[in-house]
Order: structure tokens, then sequence, then C-alpha cells
């Protein structure tokens, strides 16, 4: 083993409040900023409990497709949210813009929770961008079902994103 | 099973489905993973350097009106990439037990006393060279019910960023000769030859003569930069 070998991931545990409620920032923008939305969901388990222990972080690019150090002054596009004891999570940011050729938007997201031995990966797209989906180099080598758990469909400005970490309704998660 | 031990910096975290550790049960994808697209998304992260975070943040021991309780610690290293280099102005976060396997938390309801001087969280921004340095207390083992007369071995939650979402960490760095470590299926979901990364090294440079023990713990990100990816 060589000094550069990763440390290996382990859970985040039940009590990680102690440790992460500091840095609870559900709130990318105001929610009265032009162009804010709000990303909301519930996590729930292999058998359809919501998932009232998890931590919800996201990263995604400015509206102009930028990211950080290279964007406007505090736009760090990170949020992390402490689930409910429903499991729910809601975050309000703005959409963010596009980053490269046959990339819809989309939102990065991470899930922590007790049970986890390492976080989950998925992405967030959004359901009102139909053509840049299909067009998404990521979603369209997918069949139509995996491809739409990552896919929020869109009510009244706010993206539904449910996360099922294990089941019939089980999200795409990424590995690499 | 899930195919999500092909890569290098997987090989070295533990599987999702974890038998042992029996929250994983429900919790554990059984879908294929799908292969982390390459984009620029995952190639940058969150940038914290600016925050508000003061070398109070960074002593557990200083927290209230009085010392906590315990056998008080110095516990340094550094961040680093999979490369060796450092990882310079990015956040480390911590938590955990009082000495006596307690946490400050309503949901832990082992019968071992709270410390009002301890809530037993700290942070810091790694400076130039990836390092960071808490002072605390070493925390307790204690019992959980994840099988009959279960005892977590005494650990400390990090929390850390790299450059790149990809660099993304949470773990749990453990001590140096705790003979619970053998029997902890969360310490053992992780491969035999990779679990030495999550224990300190006690280290008599770092001590505090007259004052406190040292431990050394280096956390290293990522692996997964320089993995080939598909699109």
């Amino acid at each position: 083993m060589g000094e550069a070998d990763p440390t290996p991931s382990q859970t985040v545990g039940p009590f990680f409040d102690i440790g992460l409620r500091w840095l609870h920032t559900p709130e990318l923008v105001g929610p009265c900023v032009p162009g804010a939305i709000r990303i909301a969901g519930q996590v729930f388990d292999g058998v359809g409990d919501p998932i009232p222990d998890a931590v919800i972080e996201i990263f995604q690019a400015d509206p102009d497709g930028r990211f950080p150090p290279d964007t406007e002054t505090g736009w760090r596009g990170f949020g992390r949210c402490l689930s409910d004891p429903d499991g729910g999570f809601r975050f309000v940011t703005v959409k963010p813009g596009s980053v490269a050729a046959g990339s819809a938007p989309h939102v990065d997201v991470s899930v922590f929770a007790r049970g986890l031995l390492q976080r989950l990966v998925t992405r967030c797209y959004f359901g009102d961008e139909e053509r840049a989906n299909a067009a998404d180099r990521v979603l369209r080598t997918l069949g139509d079902g995996v491809a739409a758990t990552m896919v929020a469909p869109a009510e009244d400005g706010t993206y539904r994103f449910d996360i099922h970490v294990q089941g019939e309704k089980e999200t795409a998660f990424f590995a690499w | 099973m899930v195919s999500n031990q092909v890569t290098k910096g997987l090989e070295l975290d533990p599987p999702y489905d974890s038998p042992g550790y029996r929250s994983t049960q429900l919790r554990f994808p059984k879908r294929p993973l799908l292969v982390l697209p390459e984009g620029p998304t995952e190639l940058h992260g969150p940038v914290f350097g600016d925050l508000a975070v003061g070398p109070g943040d960074a002593d557990l021991t200083r927290q209230h009106a009085g010392e906590p309780l315990g056998e008080r610690i110095v516990l340094s290293g550094r961040l680093l990439d999979d490369r060796g280099r450092p990882i310079a102005n990015q956040l480390v976060e911590v938590w955990q037990a009082n000495a006596a396997g307690r946490y400050a938390h309503a949901g832990d309801q082992h019968p071992a006393p709270l410390d009002a001087n301890f809530t037993g969280a700290g942070r810091c921004i790694s400076d130039p060279d990836g390092g960071y340095r808490f002072v605390t207390v070493k925390p307790g083992a204690y019992p959980w019910r994840n099988h009959t007369n279960a005892w977590r071995p005494a650990h400390i939650h990090f929390s850390v960023f790299g450059r790149a979402f990809t660099e993304r960490l949470v773990t749990q760095m453990y001590f140096p000769g705790d003979p619970l470590l053998e029997l902890d299926p969360i310490f053992r979901s992780v491969s035999e030859r990779a679990r030495g990364r999550m224990v300190s090294e006690f280290e008599l440079a770092t001590t505090v003569e007259e004052w406190a023990l040292g431990y050394r713990f280096d956390v290293v990100v990522g692996g997964h930069l320089a993995t080939p990816m598909i699109g």
C-alpha cells in the first residue's frame, strides 16, 4: 500500500447531525430570487419506508454553466439538506446552465445514511427539458425506465425528485 | 451482486451490500451501478476556503464553559489526493462520541453520561500544505444493537471535500491497537488490505508534553479522476 492509496469510505452513521447540521444549506439562492426553483423529494428504503436519517448533498453549475472558483462571488453550487422525519428534503436553487454539448441540465446528488457504507451518487434532471434530456449522452444510453428515475417532473416550480435506494422503483446510481 | 468492485476507487471501498452490518439490508442498491459519466459537474467541486470557520471550531475542548472529561488528544494529518498532493483550503468536518462513549444526540440512548462540556463536533479549513489539526478527547467505545453484545470501536467521523465532486468522502478514523476493530462489521466491511488506511497512528512528535497525546491521520481522497470513464 502506497501513501496515496485512497482512504476507504465508511457510513455517516446515525448521529451525523452533531457534525453536519451547521452546514445545513438547502437554499442555494433565496426563494424570491428571479429564476428560483425548488427540488424536493423523499428518500425511501427497500420496503418503501422513508429514511429519516439521510443527508442529501447537491452540486451543480450556475445558470451560465460555470463552476467554482470561476463563478460569481458567493456561488458555491453546493447544498446540504438533512432529511426530515418523513425522509423529506427540499432545495431552493436555480436551474444550472448547459455545461457541455450533449449534456442536459443536471444536478449531481449524493445520499449519505446509516446503512450506506459509501454515499450513493445520482443525477437530477429536469422534467420540462424533454428535448435536452432526449439528447443527453447519459440518459439516451439508458432504458426509459432507468432514465426516468433521474428525471424530476415539474409541478408549479417544484421538481419532484424522490430517491429510492432499493426496490422496484430503485433510482439509478453511479459508480466509477 | 452489484457490479461495484471493478475500478480502483471502489476496490478500496466497502460494498453497499454488507450483510454483517444489518442496516445495509434495506438500503443497498440491487440494480447494477452505472458508470459515472465524465462531465464538468463531476470534475468540479464546491470551494469552502472562504467559510467562516474559526480556530475555536477545531478545538473541541474549548467550546463550553469548562473542559470535557477524558484523555485529551491532538489529532492532525493532511488532506491529500491519490498522488499524494496536498489539498489546500478545503473543508474538514469531524464528529464523535464523548470519552464515555455517548453522543450529544437525542437518538443516542446508551446509558453512559453526557458531558456538559463536550458537543463532539469540529471543523477546519486545510492549510496550504493540506494540513489540519484538531484538539479533542479520545472517544469511548459504545454498544449498538447490530448483533448480540456488539460494540463499536472508538472512532471519529470525518467528512472531507476534495477538488472534485467525485472526491467527496465520509469515513471514520479508528485508533491503533483497539481489540474491538476485528469484531466490528463496519470496520471489517472494508477489504483486509485497505482497513489499515482507516486507523490513525500514535505519533510522539504530535503529542504536547504535559498536556495531550498525539495521533496522526492522513485522509486521501480520489483515485477516481484518473480512472477512465465511459460517457
